[in-house]
This record gives C-alpha cells, sequence and structure tokens, in this order.
C-alpha cells in the first residue's frame, strides 16, 4: 500500500513498525508514530468531516489541540466508542477504526451541503435560534433532524469496558508544557531539588523542538530534547507526564491533569491497566510554559482543504515525514512561514510562491528562501481560494496601504495547499482559568497572561517570546525562580544552551483579508471553522447591536464547540472591533473556562462508579439479611432490610405476615443504623436540656427518655430516645439518617455557644449493634438468653435500661418501643452483633420469631401514631404542629433551642397545618403518600389545599388501610371529612381522627 | 478546591475536609425570650453577602471535627486568615 | 476495686464488653464477610485487617490529671497534634483532634485500662469504647501509596508523611485515620459500617499493582 504523500526518510516515525487502520470503512497504513491526521495525510485524505451549518467539507487544518475540523469517531466495537477525538492528538495504534463526525449520508455526498449551498445566504447567524425556536413544542423535533444532519460525535450505547481514575497530586513546581520553554524550568527545579511534575499532552516532550531546524549546543535541537528528557528521567523528584493535558487552573494552584494513558494503545486498555486519569495536582508554583497557537488568516473559502497553517505544515513533513499536497502557496504576515516553505522545497514539492503581506520583510528566512529560489510576492495576499474539495487555485492581489482594501489586479495561482500564517496567539488559556483577563500586547499581536492571580510564572511563547534561546532562558528562569519561591535553593551548573537559529523580522498585524467584494457580499471567510462561524456574521451581528465580545460569541456560536475557538478567536475579536470601530484591547477577550480541551466522562468519574458510585453502609448483621433474603431499602448511605419475602408472598402478604408477628409473637428488627451518640461530663444533662424541647433534669440513672430536636426556628429537625448511663453519662440516639448532622448540631453549640459546659461527644453508631425483639413473646425469648437481668415487668419497666448478658454477650437492654408492643432493644459491641442476632433467631424459633424490614416497622409504628422526622415532618412543623406539645418543656429555666423561633407570630398563629390521623372512607382504599387534601373536591382549580398525606399503610393489624397527613387546623377537626383527588380524576374521601389508631392507652407496651 | 490553614492542625487541608457553615461570629442572643420578632428573625436568617471580605464559619468536618473563622475574599477567594472561635479577625473591611 | 472507682461507676457507665474467656461466642471483625478477590504472587500491595482490637475514644481539653493517669497507667503521654506514640507491646495513642486522641490495645484490655484510667483520673474528660465501630487495616507493599493518592487527597511524600503521622481525612466517600507505620507501610482506621465499601475500593485501587491478603 502506497502512502502517495509519506516522505522518504524525514520524521520521528518508526518506518519498521506499520500499522494498520480504517478511516470511514476503507483500510489504510502508517507507521508507529504517526497520529491519526499525520496518516491520514500520509493516505491522501483531504476531506475528514463535514461543517457544521453549512456541511461544506473540510481537511486536516492543524496538527495539535488547536485543530476544529479533524474531530473524529473512534472505535471499532460500539462499547469503545469514543467520540469528537482529535484526530491530531490521537497516536495511530494498529487496527484503529476512526469515521468522520460530520456528513450524512457519507462525508462525500452530503445532503446538509445542499442546503448550505442553497441556503448559505439564508442562514445568517442566529439561523438556528431565529427558524427552529417556535413552536416551542416543536423544537425537540427539529434539534433530533438538525443533529443527525450536523451534530457533533456520539457516546457509546453500551457499558464502558475500560476504567479510569483519579490520582491525587502534590508538587512543589507544577510546570504545564514540555517544550523548550517547559522542558528547561522542569530542568531548573529539579536541579533544585523541589517536587517537580511536568505535563504535555503530546506523547513525546520536546513541543516544536521535535520539528525544529535549529541547534543548541552545536546539535539538532532535538538531541538536547533527548538529552534532557534523560536527565530528568534520573531524578527521583521529577515526574514526567507525557499524554497529559493541565486541563484547568482552579483555586489555590490545584489544577487538573486528564492522562490518557493507554489510548495510543488501542480502543481498549490492556488488562489491569486504567486508560485514562485524572491527575488533582495541589501545586506549590506553577509555571506556564503552554507556548502558542499559529492563527490562519481570515479570507475568502479558508476551509476548503488544503488551506492549512503553515507551522502545521512544518510540522507534518519534518516530524511525520509527511507533506500534505504537491503545490504549496504560502500566505503570510511574518517570517515564521517561510520556514514551512523551505520545510516543503527540502521535499522536492514544489513551493508555488510565498505571498507575504508585508511590503518589505527582511528576515533571515526571507533571505534564506529567496536565495532556495523559491518565488516571494510582497505587500501581497491570498484573497480567496479556488476549488470545493481540494484547493485548486488562489486569488492573489496587492494590499492597500490601509490594509482595508485590495489595490491592483489579481493573479491566480495554480496550487493544491495554501499554509497561512497571521502570527502567533500565546495559549493564555490556564492562566485566564484563575480569572485574570489576558492583555493585548501590540508587539506581540496578541493576547499575553494578564497579572497573575496565583503562584504563577511564565516562560516562552506563553509571553510572546518564540526563539528558542528566549525560551530557554526564561524556562531555566522561571524554573528556579520556582524552586526557590517554594523554599528551594538556587540551582547551581545550569547554564542556558548556545542556540543557532535565525533572526526574526517585525510581523505585521492582519487578521481579516480584504476581499474585492464587502465582507458582506464576498465567499464565506470563515473565523470559526468548527461552528461555521464567518467574518460576515460577525459583522451582522454587530449590526444587529451585538456589540460586546460576550454577546458577539453567543449570537454568533465563536469559540463554542470542542475546539473552543482556539484557532479562530482572536481573528474574530478583530474583526468584532474593526465592526464596531475600536481597538483589539477596548474589544476585550471573552473568557476561558476549564477545560482546556474536553476530558473524557469516565475520567471525571475515576473510580466513583459502578458499586463504588455510592458507598454502601453496613450493619454487623448484613451478611444474615443477605443471606435469608431481604430486600433492602436505602437508608441515606445505608442499606437496610425493608423485608423479607417469603417465597411466593406478595409485598404486602410479606408486610401483613410481617406485621402480625409482632403484634401476636414476637419479630426482630436489625436497629443498628440508629444514630447514637456517647455523652460524658458534668454539664451534659445541662447540655440535654439546652438542645432538646423536653425536661432533662431529673432523668435518674437507668431511665430512658423520648426527645424533640428543634432548630432556633422551633422546627422538628430530629428526634430519638436518650437513656441516662451514669449521673454524667448519656447516650443518645438519632435517626439514621440524621446522626451526622446532629452530632455537628450539639458540637456547634458546645464550640461556638456554650464551650464553658463540661461535656463531650462521642459518636458511636458503628460501635453498637442494636437488635430490637418485640412483640408479647419478647420477654420469654429474652429471659432464655438473660439471666443476670430482672425481667419483670415492675422490676424492668418500660423505659428502663439494664445491663447484663445476652447469648453470653455483655448487654445494654433497652426497654422501649417504636411499635408499641413490649419491646426491648439489645445493644451489643459489634463485633458480637451477630452471634447474638443468630443465637435470638435460634431461641426464637418456637415463638415464630420473624425478622422484619423497615417498612415492616413504618407499619407498626404508624398503627400507634409514632412519627418519623423527616417523613412525617418537614422543616415547617413545631412539635405543636405535631400534637406533641406534651414534649416541650416551657418552664426550663433555659431557653432551649426553639423555644423562643416557636413562639414567633407565624408559629403560633391559628389554622397552621398539623399532623393528624386520617381514615378513608373505604377501608381497603391506601391514600398515595403526598396526596393533597381539599374541603371541596368540586372546587374549580387551582383548589384550596389544606395539606398533604405524610404517611400511609394498609394496616394487617386493623384490616384497614391508615394515614397519616397534615391539614389546617387539623388538630381541631377531629371527624371532619376532608378530600383527596387523584390523577384519574376519582376523589378518596377521609376523615380526621387521632393518629394513635391501636391500642390508644399503650397497654401493651408496659405489659 | 480551597486549600484551607485548619487553626486547630496547624497545616493547610484540602477543601473536601471541609465544610462552610455560613457567617462567622453570629452570636446567639443571651435572652432569646426578651428579643422580639425581628430581633429573632435577624438572629435566625438575616446574612451579610458581601462582595470582597467576608467572615465564615467553617468546621474540618472529615478532620479534627472543630469549628474555626476564616476571612475570605468572595471575589478572589483569596482566604486571608483562619482563627479559633472566640478569637477576633485580624484582617477587617475598610469601612465603606 | 477503689472507693473513688465504685463513685465513677454511678457517674459513668462502665461495662466490660467482651464475653467472657472460654464463652461460645463467636467474635466477627467488620470484614470477615468480605471476599478479597486477589492477584497472587509479586503483589505490589499488601492488605491485613487487624480486627478486634480495642479502641478507646480519649477525650480530655487540657486536663493534667488526666494526662497523668495516662502517663501512670500507659507510660506513653498524649502525642501532640497529627503525632501518634506507641509502646512495645503494641499499644498505639492517636492525636486526632487538640482534645481527643484514639488509643488501641487488645479488646480484652480496653476495659481494665478504661477502668484504671477512671481510677486514677478526676476532672472533665470522657473514655468511650468504640472497638465495635472500626477496624484497623494494614496497607504496605511498593505500591501502597499509589493505592493512597488514589483514595485520598493528603499529601503521602515522606515530606509531608513521615512514620509516626496520623491524618484524619476522607477517604474514598468515607473517612479513615492513616498512620505511617513504615516506609511503605500504612495503618488505615476504617468505620465499620464503611468497611466493605472501602475494601471493593481498595482492591480496586491496588488492582492494577497486584494484590494478595495476609
Amino acid at each position: 500500500m502506497t502512502q502517495p504523500n509519506r516522505v522518504q526518510d524525514a520524521g520521528r516515525i518508526n518506518r519498521s513498525r506499520p500499522l494498520t487502520f480504517t478511516f470511514n470503512g476503507r483500510t489504510f497504513q502508517g507507521y508507529e508514530g504517526d497520529t491519526v491526521a499525520s496518516a491520514l495525510l500520509a493516505n491522501g485524505i483531504d476531506i475528514v468531516g463535514r461543517s457544521f451549518k453549512y456541511a461544506r467539507p473540510r481537511g486536516i487544518v492543524a496538527a495539535g489541540a488547536e485543530e476544529p475540523n479533524a474531530v473524529l469517531q473512534l472505535g471499532a466495537s460500539e462499547a469503545a466508542q469514543i467520540p469528537n477525538v482529535r484526530a491530531t492528538q490521537q497516536e495511530l495504534y494498529n487496527g484503529l477504526e476512526c469515521a468522520s463526525t460530520n456528513g450524512w449520508p457519507t462525508v462525500e455526498f452530503d445532503v446538509m451541503a445542499y442546503l448550505g449551498k442553497i441556503g448559505g445566504g439564508m442562514m445568517p447567524p442566529g439561523f438556528y435560534n431565529k427558524t427552529f425556536m417556535s413552536p416551542q413544542s416543536l423544537w425537540p423535533t427539529y434539534e433530533k433532524y438538525i443533529r443527525k444532519a450536523a451534530g457533533l460525535g456520539r457516546a457509546s450505547k453500551q457499558k464502558d469496558p475500560d476504567t479510569y481514575d483519579h490520582l491525587n497530586q502534590h508538587c512543589d513546581v507544577l510546570v504545564v508544557g514540555g517544550g523548550a520553554a517547559g522542558l528547561a524550568a522542569a530542568l531548573a527545579a529539579g536541579e533544585a531539588g523541589a517536587r517537580v511534575i511536568l505535563a504535555d499532552e503530546q506523547a513525546e516532550f520536546g513541543g516544536a523542538l521535535l520539528h525544529s531546524n535549529d541547534w543548541i549546543n552545536e546539535k539538532p535541537a532535538s538531541n538536547w530534547v533527548a538529552e534532557t528528557v534523560a536527565r530528568l528521567r534520573t531524578m527521583d523528584n521529577v515526574q514526567l507526564l507525557p499524554y497529559s493535558t493541565v486541563n484547568g487552573y482552579h483555586d489555590h494552584n490545584f489544577l487538573t491533569i486528564h492522562q490518557r494513558q493507554t489510548d495510543h494503545l488501542g480502543e481498549t486498555a490492556p488488562q489491569g491497566l486504567t486508560r485514562q486519569r485524572l491527575h488533582r495536582v495541589r501545586a506549590g508554583w506553577v509555571v506556564l510554559a503552554t507556548g502558542a497557537h499559529e492563527r490562519p488568516l481570515v479570507y475568502a473559502n479558508n476551509d476548503v482543504p488544503g488551506c492549512m497553517i503553515a507551522s502545521a505544515v512544518s510540522t507534518y513533513i519534518r516530524r511525520y515525514g509527511v507533506v500534505p499536497g504537491n503545490r504549496l502557496v504560502v500566505a503570510t504576515t511574518n517570517d515564521y512561514a517561510y520556514q514551512t516553505a523551505i520545510d516543503w522545497a527540502n521535499t522536492g514539492r514544489q513551493v508555488v510562491a510565498v505571498v507575504d503581506s508585508r511590503p518589505d520583510p527582511d528576515g533571515e528566512l526571507v533571505a534564506a528562501a529567496e536565495k532556495a529560489g523559491i518565488r516571494v510576492i510582497k505587500g501581497s495576499v491570498v484573497y480567496d481560494v479556488q476549488g470545493s474539495k481540494r484547493v485548486k487555485s488562489v486569488s492573489v492581489a496587492r494590499l492597500s496601504t490601509t490594509e482595508l482594501s485590495l489595490a491592483g489586479s489579481e493573479t491566480t495561482l495554480d496550487c493544491d495547499t495554501v499554509a497561512t500564517s497571521g502570527g502567533w496567539s500565546p495559549v493564555v488559556h490556564l492562566s485566564c482559568h484563575t480569572g485574570s483577563r489576558p492583555v493585548w500586547d501590540d508587539d506581540v499581536i496578541g493576547f499575553v497572561p494578564g497579572p497573575a492571580n496565583q503562584k504563577q510564572l511564565l516562560a516562552g511563547g506563553i509571553q510572546g517570546h518564540y526563539s528558542i534561546a528566549e525560551c530557554l532562558a526564561e524556562g531555566f528562569s522561571a524554573g528556579a525562580q520556582a524552586a526557590t519561591n517554594a523554599g528551594f535553593d538556587k540551582p547551581t551548573d545550569l547554564t542556558v544552551p548556545k542556540v543557532h537559529e535565525p533572526s526574526v523580522g517585525k510581523a505585521m498585524p492582519l487578521f481579516y483579508v480584504p476581499h474585492k467584494q464587502p465582507m458582506t457580499r464576498a465567499p464565506k471567510q470563515f473565523v470559526d471553522y468548527q461552528n461555521d462561524v464567518t467574518a460576515a456574521s460577525i459583522d451582522v451581528a454587530t449590526r444587529e447591536g451585538f456589540e460586546a465580545i460576550e454577546h458577539v460569541k453567543r449570537y454568533t456560536a465563536l469559540g463554542f464547540g470542542t475546539d473552543q475557538g482556539k484557532l479562530g478567536n482572536i481573528n474574530g475579536m478583530a474583526i468584532t472591533a474593526q465592526a464596531v470601530n475600536k481597538t483589539i484591547p477596548e474589544t476585550g477577550t471573552t473568557v476561558f473556562r476549564p477545560n482546556y480541551t474536553p476530558v473524557t466522562f469516565g475520567a471525571i468519574a475515576g473510580r466513583n462508579a459502578r458499586e463504588l458510585f455510592v458507598p454502601e453502609r453496613y450493619t454487623a448483621m448484613h451478611q444474615w439479611h443477605v443471606d435469608n433474603g431481604a430486600k433492602f431499602e436505602d437508608v441515606g448511605e445505608w442499606k437496610r432490610p425493608w423485608y423479607y419475602p417469603k417465597a411466593g408472598e406478595s409485598m404486602q402478604d410479606s408486610l401483613n405476615r410481617e406485621v402480625l408477628a409482632v403484634r401476636n409473637g414476637v419479630g426482630m428488627l436489625d436497629a443498628s443504623t440508629l444514630g447514637k451518640i456517647d455523652i460524658q461530663g458534668k454539664d451534659a444533662r445541662e447540655f440535654l436540656g439546652r438542645i432538646y424541647t423536653n425536661a432533662w433534669a431529673k432523668l435518674a440513672v437507668g431511665k430512658c427518655r423520648y426527645g424533640l430536636m428543634c432548630g432556633e426556628d422551633g422546627m422538628v429537625f430530629d428526634d430519638g430516645v436518650t437513656s441516662c448511663l451514669g449521673e454524667n453519662h448519656f447516650l443518645m440516639t438519632t435517626t439514621t439518617g440524621g446522626a451526622a448532622h446532629v452530632l455537628e448540631w450539639l458540637e456547634l453549640y458546645h464550640q461556638t455557644e456554650w464551650p464553658e459546659l463540661e461535656v463531650f461527644f462521642t459518636s458511636v453508631t458503628d460501635h453498637w449493634a442494636t437488635m430490637t425483639i418485640g412483640g408479647p413473646d419478647s420477654r420469654k425469648l429474652l429471659a432464655e438468653l438473660c439471666d443476670d437481668i430482672d425481667l419483670d415487668k415492675d422490676a424492668f419497666k418500660f423505659m428502663d435500661w439494664r445491663q447484663g448478658t445476652v447469648a453470653g454477650v455483655p448487654a445494654r437492654v433497652f426497654r422501649i418501643s417504636f411499635t408499641g408492643e413490649l419491646s426491648y432493644e439489645i445493644n451489643v459491641q459489634a463485633n458480637f452483633g451477630m452471634h447474638v442476632w443468630k443465637k435470638l433467631m435460634e431461641h426464637g424459633a418456637k415463638y415464630g420469631i420473624t425478622p422484619y424490614g423497615t417498612e415492616t416497622m413504618h407499619i407498626l409504628r404508624a398503627e400507634k401514631g409514632f412519627i418519623i422526622v423527616g417523613q412525617d415532618t418537614d422543616s415547617t412543623l413545631h412539635p405543636y404542629d405535631l400534637g406533641m406539645g406534651w414534649a416541650v418543656a416551657q418552664q426550663k429555666p433555659f431557653s432551649f433551642v426553639g423555644k423562643r423561633g416557636m413562639s414567633r407570630e407565624d408559629p403560633t398563629k391559628a389554622n397552621r397545618k398539623q399532623l393528624v390521623g386520617l381514615l378513608t372512607k373505604d377501608p381497603q382504599k391506601v391514600l398515595p403518600e403526598g396526596a393533597q387534601a381539599v374541603a371541596d373536591p368540586k372546587q374549580a382549580i387551582p383548589m384550596t389545599m389544606l395539606g398533604h398525606v405524610t404517611s400511609s399503610y394498609y394496616s394487617a393489624t386493623l384490616g384497614r388501610s391508615i394515614a397519616m397527613g397534615t391539614i389546617r387546623g387539623g388538630l381541631d377537626r377531629m371527624g371532619e371529612t376532608v378530600y383527596y383527588p387523584m390523577l384519574d380524576g376519582s376523589v378518596v374521601e377521609a376523615e380526621i381522627c387521632s393518629p394513635v389508631f391501636y391500642d390508644p392507652k399503650g397497654d401493651r407496651q408496659n405489659v | 478546591m480551597l486549600c484551607i490553614f485548619c487553626p486547630h492542625c496547624g497545616e493547610y487541608r484540602e477543601e473536601e475536609e471541609f465544610s462552610a457553615r455560613g457567617q462567622a461570629h453570629i452570636k446567639r442572643p443571651e435572652d432569646p425570650e426578651a428579643c422580639s420578632d425581628e430581633e429573632w428573625g435577624n438572629y435566625m436568617f438575616f446574612r451579610k453577602n458581601p462582595k470582597g471580605l467576608h467572615h465564615e464559619l467553617w468546621v474540618h468536618s472529615a478532620g479534627c471535627g472543630k469549628f474555626f473563622n476564616m476571612t475570605r475574599d468572595t471575589v478572589s477567594y483569596e482566604i486571608k486568615e483562619t482563627y479559633k472561635i472566640g478569637e477576633q479577625p485580624s484582617v477587617v473591611a475598610a469601612e465603606k | 476495686m477503689s472507693e473513688a472507682a465504685e463513685t465513677q461507676s454511678e457517674i459513668f457507665a462502665q461495662m466490660d464488653q467482651v464475653p467472657a474467656a472460654g464463652s461460645d461466642v463467636i467474635a466477627e471483625s467488620p470484614l470477615s464477610n468480605f471476599h478479597w478477590k486477589t492477584t497472587g504472587a509479586e503483589a505490589g500491595v499488601t492488605l491485613s485487617e487487624q480486627g478486634l482490637a480495642g479502641h478507646l475514644v480519649l477525650r480530655s481539653a487540657g486536663n493534667s490529671s488526666f494526662e497523668a493517669a495516662v502517663e501512670k497507667v500507659l507510660g506513653m503521654s498524649l502525642p501532640g497534634p497529627l503525632q501518634s506514640v506507641s509502646d512495645d507491646s503494641g499499644r498505639v495513642i492517636r492525636w486526632t483532634s487538640p482534645d481527643e486522641w484514639l488509643l488501641t490495645v487488645s479488646n480484652s484490655d480496653a476495659f481494665s485500662v478504661e477502668q484504671q484510667l477512671r481510677a486514677e483520673a478526676s476532672g472533665h474528660y470522657s473514655i468511650v469504647n468504640v472497638s465495635g465501630g472500626q477496624t484497623i487495616l494494614m496497607l504496605s507493599g511498593d505500591s501502597a501509596e499509589m493505592v493512597l493518592m488514589k483514595t485520598c487527597h493528603y499529601d503521602t511524600h515522606e515530606s509531608s508523611f513521615p512514620v509516626g503521622k496520623v491524618v484524619r481525612t476522607t477517604f474514598a466517600k468515607s473517612g479513615a485515620l492513616i498512620r505511617r507505620v513504615g516506609e511503605s507501610e500504612w495503618e488505615l482506621i476504617i468505620r465499620r459500617s464503611f468497611s466493605d465499601y472501602l475494601a471493593l475500593w481498595l482492591q480496586d485501587a491496588a488492582g492494577e499493582y497486584g494484590l494478595q491478603i495476609i
């Protein structure tokens, strides 16, 4: 297979390792060391995609991250599909399969191109907004069609086979960019002894030095690169990260680096390897050595395949051994592009001419080109291109002295490639991420970073300093400075190498190349290739009143897309400035935000995916629940048994069985997830009195008490039972979900308001395994396994706790009940929880012991009218609203948290929503939770809503449905009827009642 | 991602270890019952939202568990200082 | 029991939480039901659970009586910020907060140590047995530090995290108390309820280096 554009012997590719790949279904060959872009160009592929809006054929323009067109869909298998891969940055591997992102039905023949051609004039900026946005209801339909016809890549529909991870890193000096300046900076900082990370987005360090013709220390520049990298590799304190793009520069020198660890090896990572890694780096100092991107010129039809950036052409020739055409015209405003002409000529192919906008260019490269016999057309510009799928010829004319129009007659030059250079734009993005606005520099003809907001230094091209000598000197200086700033001694024995490179003459500021036609009449002059933004569309935007650059951006889409306008932004700003009669600095820039290049979702998620996405918290008895078929409910991060279905049971069957077992025999619940806080200190009791609404002063050792916790607004936010373990020692329980919050709440008041109170709080949630046995047989069961506690009903009363031994394990047993039944909560050190649980199951078998889950627990407590904070409360209800005024001790001497809040005007006014019981007229009808109550179901919408259902179940105990809910003034409306309109138009009628549906006197728990 | 000096641990830690808890130096009134509804409402709900220096209450929730105060620039996110509960800031916004 | 200790027992509930010696009670450490997937030979990472230890949280805010009690009973002083001390028997005290330390002893010693401390100390302090609530994982091997770097953001470099230092920090989406025991050996103290999740995490993070469990 021949590669028509491959040059003999040039480049850094490995010709002994040919690689096969396919593009749009056709098979090609490239070499190890190629990018997909260089391999496509080597094979003479001109068209890599269709443009977004006009569907014009597009070819490769650049050789790096700034590439707007060669954005491909990668992946042979469905699972490994990767959208929007920049062909210029994707290293070739054997078997790589890629396809154009745009182009429907094919990239060579595109339906949209006809729409684009016919409708070109009818597709002004804002076209999609103006045309398709109304009626709004049809937008999804439009969008589907537009996306299919013109959209960017697609994600895989299958599970990603690869793994990704994050690595948290710290360093003294992070050097961004591994070109001349970055390598020098890393070397200097490394020699000083600093911990250094050097990150570069390419496979190889060296940047432009890899394809430079210049000499460092009397040797080719690439030799210096090899020596320097080798030296850095020997340093333990230096970490080299190739394939690594520093994508975000965040607060306090926190930077993210996206490292593509195996993307060059194949479409999925080799077994055991992580495909991509996100480094999260906290750096002492940052050296930005990000270089510069060459700007294309804006001229008519500048998007025809074959139009490229001059430096990219050089890169392809010298680094990859690919000359992307046969006959070259160079259009430039500066000396640098002359090197491209020389490189091209050296391959033996024809340089038609260098067209230089400057009347009197005088740099060394100009002389060298002329000496090599290259025709130089001075004071002139390429203003138009002929050809559709490849450049056929260009139109050249003299530039008037005002530079705003053409002068003199035109010349047509036959060629197939146009390499343009409008100068260089420093890559200021990362500096801008810190909030620093870039500053226009007339000498640089570009924006350079503004004043540093963070511990940041600059070196090389990012400052508009492009000579290798300057880059090296600034790199050494910045690296040494960063290291000394970080507290290291200045490195010794570092001498800036000697560089042989041509001197460079003055460049001309030119962005937009005038046409014979006015801007709006001329053929399309593209500014932003990826978004099809033309000079004329910017002009239209400014005439329609969008004069601020941020508005121009949003109206025209300039700088959107996966390339974020790396090529087009400065030209766009210059054209905007011209259109509104301002200077470029007056016009300013749009804001660059992270990320610099797109990052895969995999890298963002890292290992926080699949079973590691959310932690699962288990109790000490979790394995038993799993082994016994429990269905689980997520409560916070906890996995709690929900119910334990038996074969053939519906969920309601299981719940009925579990509920009746507790009412009639004995059931057991794993209650370990309740928050538990150990409280010690002589002021513990006082503290409880301040933080709970009820009284704690007289609670005796051995007793337990239920308490409500309120915010300063008087609204309930947690509840639980607190036991007096010793005179100065309490055990507080909290809701499962509220445990962490309550502990912080106690600490907040202790640390900020009442530090004088002597009390310590320690979480013991995980320490105690808690199992609740409840039901008439629970005492008998406990007696079988506990012989050192007097279980007599008068010796061990309801709301007492005792210390003893259960199943051989030291335990605290609390006679408290959330079901209304005789009930014991057994706490043992969690290491022994499984043992005790199994013993209880074993001995309980004769009583038909039934494990029950949270759903059954919810029904049992609802039968008793016990609230669940967060379900029956929602931070708008105070204790009186809940009918729990009995739990508020207004006479306490200290104004406890919540007291003042609940006495404000609104919490004390009439007709507040209050929690009540609800009995449906049809006892089999279970109200949906969340249903809204109304007084008059025939009222016109919007109806007056009285409150909503908070809890609703079928109660097997009562043989009917029960519910709790809020009703305005509900506590004074016992016996009244309310109505719940349903989605299907039906209405459920219910009577307001006490929420205590079962055993209202509480006899059962006191037996 | 801020890098925060915990005055209790005596070193810088990552923001992930901390939780922000609103404006600092909000003292619970000594005698809540003596407060008017308006005064109590101000205590509970009304907070500053300055552009520039702000004193905030933070807690080193995943670290030592201690609360502390921070003076932070809400524009640049620069942290001027962190200091313990009960201490007064040494950096304050200029009087307007 | 001394009179002082007896009075203490009315003020603070004390309880030997460990079953009597020789009982048939089976203890389960937090990770006893976790099934590790190991990768055999030449593992870069080794994990081992040191379950069923006695963990006591000590709290004291400058109470010199309590500090003296610790020195007398344990022969070690309460360490300063981010530091740890240990003795030859393997007892370790780790600083966790300006008024909080974590003491680990054998589980069977936890009660007697608490009693001895309470007998000696007066004033304001607290001692809380949390032995059931957490477990110790020893993480070692050439790639142990890489696993930590994937899991927590604290700087593990020896200049920031020397041997003996203790750091409580976020650990994956949970937390851990981390102590550097040797150049490539780390002690992780994690909460019981998160231990299965963290084991799964560590197993995954260590996968590329090879994992062995001892």
